[in-house]
């Protein structure tokens, strides 16, 4: 008398069988793995482009640079406008691990007009500031057209207009024509910045250089923000001395802080806002893998009969479980590779249209295949565990 | 081969499928089993091939008690010895003929390729050499009812168990699938047949008649002892 052991099926044919029950029926095994998809998709997208705008960040604080400090003059104890002294920048230029010092000053009362038409109040948010002449290196901005403003032309009435105040006053390329008001004279538009990721208070800016403001303005000469570039080793050490350093007699009254902060500040926001897609994602995923519960129990159902024969044929419940939580995984599998797919898609089509550099990390990839495998073994449970209890008789019984 | 004693069926709600049958069949025979509508022919059928077991009795088929082997054994036990063939073929639709033969030797932990050469002998035995890539559905009753007796038969059990074979089949494709069983026993396969058609049971050696769950008379004992 032998002994009776059922025989394990292969890899190969486990698979193979699993695979049966979806061929017959495509459009199901379609829809079904849709929710899946669109689960899938959503969060490898969410991720995707929340991880390709991250590294386009990095990027740029790279060439960028994070050892930029900036002081502004504060308020008072008495909360009127503090005045930096005229020592300030030379004082700070002396900071040991200072490698770069630039400065703007604010003119008062010089109201920026595009023509002497333009009614008074209509000032578009622009102001006049006296600029020196490192002011781009030291702050990364770029100059979109025309010059910047150098030793001789500081001297003149020549003005550089930045990205947002060449907008607002309408001045798209700089022209020796195109003249504006500032504080009842004229000056001529000599160039125009790019938007300043580290600075952005100079992108409504109308700049002209110290001496013309000093000359013809009445500008006092004292600077209202400095900029330094510090070591990068060194940035902590500077940024806590150059309030002091800035205005030995009232430190308080100096505001420092460290431009790419607010960057990195305003990618701490959209993580939240990712987190929040993310979890919408998640629910969508949830809800497919429900749908492919609600497949696996019909087709259950359907093929009874099915099942019936395979365990005339010799099938163990074993064996009936496992076809029916292949039949699941495959089915959410499918759906979660389209997803992948579909969602990796979305990154790079999206990073491309905002000249970003797609990057989709590894770990979403398997995190998102994961889950899908994890959803389909769940819904695929309760499913496989009806087919194998039903008794063989009764299976066959089923027309 | 097959010793039923005393074997008892009800089903839930009360049900008497089978109320004391015994039998006994030996290897190589060929016996049918007839007896009208509701009399236990299929409950009589399914014990037979370990599909269901006994409310009470015993059962031994090749060699084995069937009430001491849990339900991996008897799916192993039918997957090595027992053959099946029902009334409503119970083919896959959309797959080929011999998919569907191939696909009867999973359980048996043979390789593919060894299934595959197996199912295709099967159905060159039994008339269809030309029809292994058609369809199901492209088929005829009878040529259906003969792919899935190939499918019974590919694996070599030593028992096949035939419910109804003819039940949906014209008398010509009856009567050829009945030749087939036929010349599957003559090459030393058990071969058990129900049926409905007293035609069909007097054309076979041996007859057993059951009614109201009870074997009623068997010809073997009526001519005094076979073989
Ligand atoms: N799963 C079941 N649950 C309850 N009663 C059942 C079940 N299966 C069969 N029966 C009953 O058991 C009795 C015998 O049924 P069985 O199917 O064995 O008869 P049969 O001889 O094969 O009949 P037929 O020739 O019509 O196929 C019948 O009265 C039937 O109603
Ligand atoms: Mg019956």
């Amino acid at each position: 008398m032998s002994t009776l052991a059922p025989r394990r099926l292969s890899t190969g044919d486990r698979l193979r069988v699993g695979a049966a029950g979806l061929h017959t029926r495509p459009m199901r095994v379609f829809l079904s793995s849709l929710g899946i998809a669109i689960g899938i998709a959503a969060m490898i997208a969410v991720v995707g482009i929340s991880s390709s705008s991250r590294a386009e960040l990095d990027a740029q604080l790279d060439a960028l640079g994070t050892n930029l400090l900036s002081a502004q003059n504060g308020t008072t104890m008495m909360g009127e406008q503090a005045v930096l002294p005229l020592s300030a920048e030379s004082m700070v230029g002396r900071i040991g691990p200072v490698t770069d010092v630039s400065a703007i000053g604010i003119v008062p009362d010089a109201k920026v007009y595009r023509s002497d038409k333009t009614p008074a109040a209509e000032t578009k948010g622009i102001a006049a500031y006296a600029a020196r002449t490192d002011l781009l290196e030291t702050t990364a901005t770029q100059l979109a057209h025309g010059t910047w403003l150098n030793n001789s032309t500081a001297q003149y009435p020549a003005v550089v207009l930045g990205a947002a105040a060449a907008e607002r006053l309408g001045v798209s390329s700089p022209s020796p024509e195109i003249e504006i008001l500032i504080g009842g004279r004229w000056f001529t538009v000599v160039g125009i910045l790019e938007p300043s990721p580290l600075v952005p208070e100079i992108d409504t800016a109308a700049l002209i250089g110290w001496p013309v403001a000093q000359e013809v303005l009445g500008f006092d000469g004292h600077a209202t923000t400095l900029y330094a570039r510090a070591l990068p080793e060194q940035v902590e050490s500077v940024q806590a001395v150059l309030g002091a350093t800035a205005n030995p007699e009232a430190p308080g009254e100096v505001d420092v802080a460290q431009p790419s902060d607010a960057l990195e500040a305003q990618q701490a926001a959209d993580q939240a806002f990712t987190a929040l897609l993310l979890g919408i994602g998640a629910v969508a995923l949830v809800v497919g893998g429900v749908g492919v519960a609600n497949t696996m129990v019909i087709s259950v159902l359907e093929r009874r009969a099915e099942i019936g024969l395979r365990r005339s044929l010799g099938a163990t419940r074993g064996q009936i479980r496992s076809q029916f939580l292949t039949e699941s995984l495959m089915l959410s599998l499918l759906g979660g590779l389209a997803g992948v797919a579909i969602g990796g898609a979305v990154t790079v089509i999206y990073a491309l249209t905002q000249d970003w550099a797609p990057v989709v990390p590894p770990w979403a990839l398997g995190g998102g295949l994961g889950a899908t495998l994890l959803v389909g073994c769940v819904a695929g449970l309760y499913p496989a565990a009806r087919a194998a209890r039903l008794s063989p008789t009764e299976a066959l019984a089923t027309p | 081969m097959i010793e039923l004693t005393d074997v008892h069926k009800t089903y839930a709600g009360g049900v008497r499928a089978l109320d004391g049958a015994g039998i006994r069949i030996d290897a190589g025979e060929l016996v049918g089993i007839v007896g009208p509508s509701g009399s236990g022919k299929s409950t009589l059928l399914h014990i037979l091939g370990t599909l269901d077991r006994p409310t009470s009795g015993q059962v031994r088929i090749a060699g084995h008690d069937v009430g001491a082997l849990d339900d991996a054994q008897l799916s192993a036990l039918r997957a090595s010895r027992i053959g099946f063939v029902f009334q409503q073929f119970h083919l896959a639709p959309g797959t080929t003929a011999l998919d569907n033969v191939a696909d009867g030797l999973l359980y048996s932990g043979r390789r593919r390729t060894e299934r595959r050469e197996l199912a295709s002998k099967a159905l060159t035995r039994v008339g269809l050499g030309h029809r292994l890539k058609h369809r199901t559905h492209e088929l005829s009753g009878g040529e259906k009812q003969r792919v899935a007796i190939a499918r019974a038969v590919a694996g070599g059990p030593a028992l096949l168990l035939a419910d109804e074979p003819t039940g949906a089949l014209d008398s010509v494709s009856g009567a050829g699938v009945m030749e087939l069983l036929g010349d599957l026993h003559r090459d030393g396969t058990t071969v058990v047949i129900i049926t409905h058609d007293s035609d069909i049971a007097r054309s076979l050696p041996r007859q057993v008649s059951i009614r109201d769950g009870r074997i009623v008379s068997d010809s073997s004992t009526l001519v005094g002892g076979r073989r």
